[in-house]
């Protein structure tokens, strides 16, 4: 039972670093920002994740002590990855205001919403709808 | 078997940041430093849990904790910052 936690505990940690790396590589060779935001997200779940789960099994199993303190992290880190990868895409768009060439069709009058505020709706027309 | 894997994922991990150094030093632009900047803060939460393990010390997740928040928080600084020109209005 020992071998098997020790396998157990050394595949998570080897997919924890091989994910990470990877990200990092991806972040590195990948050409265009908005493909490179890819990249990192690899390294946040799977890697970070892979790397808390294997430290939880290590106390748990050698050194007799349960904690799920790790747990917060992983909960903190899966929570704020999105708004982060928002904030830095949006950012790209505003500062290259040529991208919107690249963006694909909204399929609606209106166009991408970081870009072209809300359409208004005036308040005439609600009323004589209903 | 474990400290061969925890070397060798130290290892990974320690040549992503170097990696990240090296996004963060091309650039081009602002945001791509952002990005490298916080792919970086994501690769030292990891590096720091595998020291934890090493160490076999449960010390470490205080300071894990505290990295993950003000790495989420100085970006989110530096993406307003390049949007509004501010950070607290």
């Amino acid at each position: 039972m020992e071998l098997f936690y020790e396998i157990l505990v050394s595949a998570l940690l080897v997919i924890a670093g091989v994910f990470t790396l990877i990200g990092s590589f991806g972040l590195l060779k990948l050409d265009d920002l908005m493909k490179r935001l890819h990249g990192p997200t690899k390294a946040t779940t799977l890697g970070v994740g892979a790397a808390l789960l294997a430290s939880m099994a290590f106390f748990a199993l050698f050194v007799e002590r349960l904690s799920f303190h790790e747990l917060l992290v992983t909960i903190f880190l899966f929570l704020t990855a999105p708004i982060t990868a928002n904030m830095i895409a949006k950012a790209h768009l505003h500062r290259h205001p040529s991208a919107e060439e690249n963006l694909p069709d909204t399929s609606s009058d209106q166009g991408w919403a970081t870009y072209h505020s809300a359409p208004t709706i005036k308040a005439a027309e609600l009323t004589k709808e209903s | 078997m474990i400290e061969y894997a925890l070397a060798f994922a130290l290892a990974c991990v320690a040549l992503g940041i170097l990696l990240n150094l090296a996004r963060l030093a091309i650039g081009p632009s602002a945001t791509d430093r952002i990005l490298a900047l916080d792919t970086m803060v994501i690769n030292s939460i990891s590096l720091l849990i595998l020291y934890g393990v090493w160490q076999s010390s449960p010390m470490y997740f205080e300071a894990v904790l505290l990295l993950a928040m003000v790495g989420f928080i100085s970006t989110v600084a530096y993406c307003r910052y390049i949007l509004h020109g501010n950070v607290i209005e």
